[in-house]
């Protein structure tokens, strides 16, 4: 063996780095994984104050959720009779079948964390200007995918949560006009959740969601690169940038991410199992009947709204979501947290406001205000649903033009300040749901 | 190209077979997605609930009462004036099972706290229309129920109950 030999091989399995920046450059684009990245990075997007690593973290619990996914197919079985024995099974009898599910429901439960604080970061550093828009709506559409892939895998198990809230879930789709039902009863295989619910559910999510998430994640890597690498604030002219080799400015952070997070996932799943209730009950959905946490927020909504407006209400943000790159086509503050100093206060006042004025709101619809005893004359659809999803809107716009008028911000600032309020508010009406919704779904103290 | 007419009216050999691959290709787009849909078209749930259930005896069920029938997931109601109703157990806001609770008089659902009187009509909302019902005959004293056919209504009515 020469010594070439000698050392490709010592490369291969000691993964020593090639000694000069041509060689790790080649090494990056010679290889499938590595040439996801540039061959060289800009200085500035290695900063972890500016990405948070949150995209590469919610890659990797992908990865993880894939591998356990695949495990854990080894010892499930879709059927009403079987599903939660099985689980109960893995839970007591198989050799680390609780960590294994414990890895994969909480790398779930914070992959819907990571990739939707991987959203904010990318609204608030201005990620989907200067050509961007198209990857920016990809992964609007993996967030999505991230959700549908959590509402589908908490059927699996067959439990009390698991029944009630896909059957909770599934009845807000027959509100939708038209075609509403028809598309719950496609969906569940039948009228009500059953057999043919739970055999669809885990054929979308095992078999049609990883499709779906495999080919969006790959595109939405390649047009990282293809729209050459992440967002950066412009460089003044004649200013030169420093850009780094891959190997191993980059991959070294990277790796120690991925070690951490992995880390401190088993450490986690170790002493906290995946929490598993009682068998679902068809007869009597438990009091009060939640939803999973992340979908608290919307349950928040339906108290207070008829379930049309509390399901147009996130659609229109989720709209507004989608047009955002073609509503602020400012784009010489990208690559700003926040856009400018300006911004930066219009974040902080749409904080505040949302903090002052959320709560407030659900205690006084909880508590005085009923539109439907006000308004005796209307069908409910109009006075519990058109008037209060006209004033959630109205409120909005309102809240708009004061950042517009009082706080002099142009538009891409105060895009800033609404966006702020609204994660805000959504964050705010996932705790309310979460802490202070008891019995009956009244307000409640949790201490 | 020479060949060629000016004629737009005519379609040339190469713009009939694009033509021709393009609608074949819809044609089966079409029947491909067709077929999808009726490969996975809901299964009706045969036996269990979805066929015609015989209650009981009209004499059986006293005035006032509601008697639970947790197979065919819905509830007999004995209305205090004498007339039979059943009504789907399922709560018309977003699908929970609702609860009689004999004390109080009223049907309640753990969900989003709606409640329903013993007739099932909304006492609180958030439900937006009263308990849906199924067709209820009543044949040689036996109180029959087919829970095939779903009825929903906006509210209660006298003449939605049935008398022996």
């Amino acid at each position: 063996m020469s010594d070439h030999d000698v050392s490709t091989w010592r490369q291969r399995f000691l993964y020593t780095a090639p000694a000069d920046d041509r060689s790790r450059m080649r090494a990056v684009a010679n290889n499938l994984i590595l040439h996801l990245h540039p061959t060289k990075v800009p200085a500035p997007a290695l900063r972890w104050t500016y990405t948070w690593g949150l995209g590469g973290i919610s890659a990797t619990l992908a990865v993880l959720l894939i591998i356990t996914g695949v495990v854990l197919m080894f010892r499930y079985d879709a059927s009403v009779e079987r599903a939660y024995t099985s689980i109960q099974y893995l839970e007591t009898e198989v050799a680390f079948g609780s960590l294994v599910r414990a890895l994969h429901h909480w790398s779930a439960n914070l992959l819907v964390v990571t990739a939707f604080l991987h959203l904010v970061r990318v609204f608030l550093t201005g990620g989907f200007k200067v050509g961007r828009a198209a990857n920016w709506v990809v992964g609007l559409i993996l967030l999505l995918v991230v959700v549908a892939f959590n509402f589908t895998g908490y059927l699996l198990p067959w439990d009390q949560l698991a029944f009630w809230a896909i059957t909770v879930g599934t009845s807000l789709l027959s509100y939708v006009p038209l075609a509403g039902t028809a598309v719950a009863n496609f969906l569940l295989g039948g009228p009500e959740v059953g057999q043919a619910a739970l055999r669809n559910f885990y054929a979308i999510h095992v078999a049609v969601l990883p499709a779906i998430l495999i080919l969006l994640m790959s595109y939405h890597f390649w047009k990282v690169r293809k729209d050459g690498g992440i967002s950066q604030p412009p460089s003044a002219p004649g200013e030169r940038v420093e850009r780094l080799t891959t190997i191993p400015h980059l991959v070294q952070i990277e790796f120690a991410a991925a070690a951490v997070l992995i880390m401190g996932l088993f450490l986690w799943a170790v002493f906290v199992p995946a929490p598993l209730e009682a068998l679902a009950d068809p007869g009597h959905p438990p009091n009060p009947a939640k939803a999973a946490w992340y979908f608290l927020g919307l349950q928040e909504l339906l108290l207070h709204m008829h379930p049309l407006a509390a399901l147009l209400l996130p659609g229109l943000v989720l709209a507004a979501f989608v047009a955002i790159p073609y509503l602020d086509r400012q784009e010489d503050n990208v690559g700003t947290y926040f856009r400018s100093a300006v911004g930066r206060q219009i974040a902080l006042l749409g904080a505040l406001y949302a903090v002052g004025l959320i709560p407030l709101l659900v205690i006084i619809d909880e508590y005085w205000l009923d539109f439907p005893a006000l308004l005796p004359g209307l069908p409910t659809l109009i006075s519990n649903g058109l008037i209060p999803l006209l004033l959630t809107l109205g409120g909005l716009a309102a809240l708009y033009l004061l950042f517009r008028s009082t706080n002099k911000a142009n538009k891409s600032e105060a895009l800033v300040g609404l966006f702020v309020f609204v994660v805000v508010g959504l964050v705010l009406l996932t705790l309310i749901g979460i802490f202070f919704r008891g019995a009956n779904m009244a307000l409640v103290l949790p201490f | 190209m020479t060949e060629q007419t000016n004629d737009t009216t005519k379609l040339s050999r190469r713009d009939f077979l694009k033509l021709g691959v393009g609608a074949l290709s819809a044609l089966a787009l079409l029947e491909v997605g067709g077929a999808s849909l009726m490969f996975l078209q809901p299964r009706s749930l045969e036996g269990e609930f979805g066929g015609q259930v015989i209650a009981g005896l009209v004499d059986s069920f006293p005035q006032g009462s509601v008697v639970e029938f947790p197979d065919g997931r819905f509830y007999l109601i004995h209305a205090p004036d004498g007339g039979f109703l059943a009504v789907y157990r399922r709560c018309t806001h977003l699908g929970c099972t609702v609860e009689w609770q004999p004390d109080t008089n009223h049907f309640f659902c753990p969900c989003h706290a709606s409640s329903f009187d013993i007739v099932g009509d909304v006492e609180n909302p958030p439900a937006p229309r009263a308990l849906d019902t199924f067709p209820l005959t009543i044949d040689a004293g036996q109180v029959i129920v087919d829970t095939s056919t779903i009825r929903t209504r906006d509210n209660f009515t006298p003449e939605q109950l049935v008398y022996a």
